[in-house]
């Protein structure tokens, strides 16, 4: 899993049909700082986090298993929004 | 996901079997503004995106979760075709 903040979201209307009703979020990935690291991805939101917040989220086939769709093209999800990091 | 750009066709007569009656696409990646980033990949069109449109492209293992994808040698595959994109 890795870090990133929300920076904000897409509507699209044409899509594949598992993704119906589904949120898509823009994220900026993010060190354990909270610094920009990388380019910025789509992922599929399923906990309603919101602009600005950071998340942590899931890449990879695994990112299906939220949406509980058997078959749905999703290669980013966000899983968690995270409270606070500690850093040592 | 990432967001990409749809720059052209590609035709191919000589390809997998399960490829037949695929639509290939060439798309290049695009910054939240819209701007070119570099290079290119060759994708599936699962919703049937026009050249010139913005998309969402799905990349690795979660390009075969589609329909049209399933099962397939595919490892990019367009699922959306971007409406609007609001950033904070």
């Amino acid at each position: 899993m890795f870090l990133a903040r929300v920076i904000g979201t897409i509507w699209a209307t044409c899509k594949d049909e598992s993704l119906v009703g589904a949120t898509m979020q823009f994220i900026q990935p993010l060190d354990r700082f909270k610094k920009n690291s990388g380019e910025p991805l789509v992922a599929i939101d399923t906990i309603g986090a919101g602009p600005g917040e950071v998340v942590f989220y899931i890449t990879a086939r695994e990112a299906s298993i939220p949406l509980r769709h058997a078959l749905s093209p999703v290669d980013a999800s966000i899983v968690g929004i995270v409270d606070t990091i500690e850093n040592y | 996901m990432i967001l990409a750009r749809v720059i052209g066709t590609v035709w191919a007569t000589r390809k997998d079997d399960k490829l037949q009656g695929l639509k290939l696409q060439i798309v290049r990646p695009v910054t939240l503004d819209y701007k070119d980033r570099e290079g290119f990949l060759v994708a599936v069109d699962a919703v049937g995106a026009g050249v010139g449109e913005v998309v969402l492209v799905v990349q690795g293992s979660s390009a075969r979760q589609t329909a049209a994808t399933e099962n397939k040698p595919v490892d990019a595959t367009i699922m959306a075709i971007v409406d609007k994109l609001d950033v904070v």
